[in-house]
């Protein structure tokens, strides 16, 4: 019982606070709102005894990813765009393709509705979740784990490269 | 605790307190101006103990205090900041383990539960709208350094959950503070940056605005609001102090915890005497006091100090005969708040003696010593236990190598610094 | 959700609510804000001048910020490898030490380009 408030609470808000996030004129709103929306998911999360995605969802995305947002808005200092006129060719081509999209989305969970109750069984999640996922990481994801150091090496690089007034050194 | 420093000049609306209720209880007036000092330098500190019962009526009537905001704020959005900053303080404690069985909620990622929600922190600023870009980089720099070192801490301990990690100090019959030092000190640089102390991060002077002071947290301190903001100030100085004591410190273990020997004839263990002894001694001390303190709320301060004293006393002297459980969960009580004790102290006193890092200076200590170092550390650490694993040398041993080589490390990164700026690094290509 | 949790969504909702209800029933007695006219926005450093090149440190910190990202996954990793490392022995090692090798090697380059001179 617990359970089922619970998660149609994060459910809401999760959903709830994304779709506000993607009405915010103020990109600072938007942010927050995002924020929001990544910690009801990390509630979700909780509720699927995933404990260490949880938390890593947390610190990395709300306090992490979002944090950098939030710097990079103070960085950037984006201006409020100016109200458009609402129906050019190109939104309703996008309004189109979205909508084309959440079709299928849709489809497809009511098309595959019985295999999902394949995720309504009892997971067997080990009641040491970090543990157990520590052990997932380094014995069977072990080369995803190692590709992931080149993946932040060029993230790093890029971001370097990116960051330099032209071609001059940093001064 | 009535922390402000007297800001008048700056928050003309704030009315005049009693001078009992928030400045330090010395007589001479604080000087202004650039000579002012951070009231709480040590001898002030010896002055001021009684300080601390006097913040409870100067809390009180601080919350009926005027509350200053702005203009064009939101007031939902400006209210709602500092209520995040205490929710997240006060959840962050819930993991902080006071004895074996003394713990709100023993979770499996306990460690990792208060650096997430610590990072979470952020909000509660950018709300209130005190986050500046150069408090938002510092804070994420030294969040960075808090959990690299740590991380050295976890090699030696096997599991998140901070129960456990008390539990594996105990195993080993050591404090990890001892196997792993530098990290330790790490951390505790870290720790210090991260509370926000008054006198760490200087206002930012180099640009000669005094509104800079604005975009630190003192004027917003006024009223109910600025009270959760100064609780939650104060909760974080908990979580910090708390995670040293259970990650470094050995969190409700006694100090030579594997020191067995009882007394002939009992099953009292020797030094399990030690805090009932402490707590006599404070109890004395805080009469003394009080017997020469010339105002009477002082005195009357200073005897409940010494009567609270000499209850815990008797309460930890009686624990010693009562069944096992309760004993532990009153000395581990015990050991545990003054570890916090100690930690919050030795905060206090450096804070006292140092003046504040300016930003440029706070970010090359961060990025270009503390965070090689605290990689030079975990590796070292790492080696360190490797080695007593498989060559049976005992970890006392390795770890004190590997120490000295990460001190090695800290002065070769220290001074590499000094002679890199000599010469400007141009791009090559 | 697991059942550890509880008391921290209590403590949650408690830390949450008695400040409000606090207030709410405080509201006769508290007196009003005083509007100061000051704007809390989002100040940048103090300075007010509107700049209409970059910021005076924007590489820096915007050097700062990505590499807080990054280092911050890599702490998740370390996170769960330390609680690992005294069962997985001389792999462990040698798999992190792969892992940070070319995230360290990164750092030094970094370093090297001068993006973290903060002068």
């Amino acid at each position: 019982m617990l359970n089922s408030v619970l998660f149609y609470f994060f459910a809401a808000l999760a959903v709830g606070s994304a779709l506000v996030m993607i009405t915010r004129r103020n990109i600072l709103h938007a942010a927050l709102f995002l924020v929001m929306s990544l910690l009801a998911t990390a509630g979700t999360f909780l509720q699927l005894q995933a404990e260490f995605l949880f938390i890593v969802q947390i610190f990395l995305f709300a306090g992490g990813i979002t944090a950098l947002f939030v710097l990079a808005i103070m960085l950037v200092k984006p201006r409020v765009p100016e109200p458009a006129t609402p129906f050019t060719k190109r939104r309703l081509m996008v309004t189109g393709a979205a909508l084309v999209f959440t079709a299928q989305v849709l489809f497809a969970i009511v098309a595959g509705h019985s295999s999902l109750r394949l995720a309504a069984r009892q997971l067997d999640i080990a009641p040491r979740n970090a543990e157990a996922v520590g052990d997932a990481l380094f014995h069977s994801f072990i080369v995803s784990f190692e590709v992931a150091s080149v993946l932040l090496l060029v993230a790093m690089i890029g971001a370097v490269l990116m960051a330099r007034r032209g071609r001059n050194a940093f001064d | 605790m009535a922390e402000n420093p007297p800001t008048t000049e700056r928050a003309p609306r704030q009315p005049e307190n009693a001078p009992d209720a928030d400045s330090i209880t010395t007589d001479a007036p604080l000087p202004e101006g650039p000579d002012r000092r951070d009231p709480q330098d040590v001898s002030e500190l010896f002055r001021s103990r009684l300080h601390l019962l006097q913040s409870v009526p100067g809390a009180l009537q601080h919350l009926f205090n005027e509350d200053v905001t702005g203009a064009n704020v939101d007031p939902l959005v400006f209210y709602v900041a500092p209520l995040i900053s205490v929710t997240i303080a006060l959840m962050a404690c819930t993991v902080l383990p006071l004895g074996p069985a003394l713990q709100i909620a023993n979770l499996n990622i306990g460690l990792f539960f208060i650096l997430g929600i610590g990072s979470l922190g952020v909000y509660g600023a950018v709300l209130g709208g005190r986050a500046t870009m150069r408090s938002l980089a510092q804070f994420v720099s030294w969040a960075t350094v808090v959990a690299l070192a740590l991380i050295s801490a976890l090699l030696l301990s096997g599991s998140l959950s901070m129960k456990e990690i008390v539990q594996a100090q105990l195993d080993q019959g050591q404090w990890f503070i001892c196997y792993v030092p530098v990290g330790f000190l790490i951390y505790f640089v870290g720790s210090m940056a991260e509370s926000h102390p008054a006198g760490f991060d200087l206002p930012e002077t180099d640009s000669g605005i005094v509104a800079s002071y604005v975009a630190e947290n003192r004027t917003n301190v006024t009223g109910f609001r600025g009270e959760l903001h100064v609780l939650a100030e104060y909760a974080n100085l908990i979580i910090v102090a708390g995670l040293a004591a259970t990650v470094f410190l050995g969190g409700w273990l006694r100090p030579l915890a594997s020191y067995r020997d009882r007394f002939p004839g009992t099953s009292v263990e020797l030094l399990d005497v030690l805090p009932a002894i402490a707590m006599g001694a404070i109890a004395v001390y805080c009469f003394r006091l009080a017997a020469k303190q010339p105002a009477r709320n002082r005195r009357l301060a200073a005897t409940s100090a010494g009567c609270f004293c000499v209850i815990g006393a008797l309460a930890l002297a009686g624990a010693l005969f009562a069944p096992g459980r309760v004993m532990q969960g009153v000395h581990g009580a015990f050991w545990f708040i003054a570890k916090v004790g100690a930690y919050i102290y030795c905060f206090r006193w450096i804070r006292s003696r140092t003046s504040g890092f300016r930003f440029e200076q706070s970010m090359r200590l961060v990025w270009r010593i503390l965070i090689p170092l605290a990689f030079v550390n975990l590796a070292t650490a790492a080696v360190a236990i490797l080695a007593s694993q498989d060559t049976g040398l005992p970890m006392r041993f390795t770890t004190i190598l590997s120490t000295l080589v990460t001190l090695g490390a800290a002065a070769w990164f220290t001074k590499h610094q000094s002679t890199e700026r000599a010469a400007p690094i141009l791009d090559g290509e | 959700m697991p059942s550890q949790y509880i008391p921290i969504l209590i403590v949650a909702i408690l830390t949450v609510a008695i400040p409000i209800v606090c207030l709410v029933a405080m509201k006769g007695v508290l007196p009003g804000s005083d509007v100061s006219g000051a704007t809390p926005e989002l100040s940048e450093d103090g300075n007010h001048v509107e700049e209409t090149a970059r910021g005076e440190y924007f590489d820096r910190f915007y050097v700062v910020a990505l590499l807080f990202a990054l280092l911050d996954v890599a702490i998740v990793f370390l996170f769960s490898w330390a609680i690992k490392f005294s069962q997985m022995g001389g792999y462990g090692f040698v798999v992190m030490a792969i892992f940070l090798a070319s995230l360290l090697a990164g750092l030094a380059w970094i370093y090297k380009k001068g993006a973290l001179d903060w002068t």
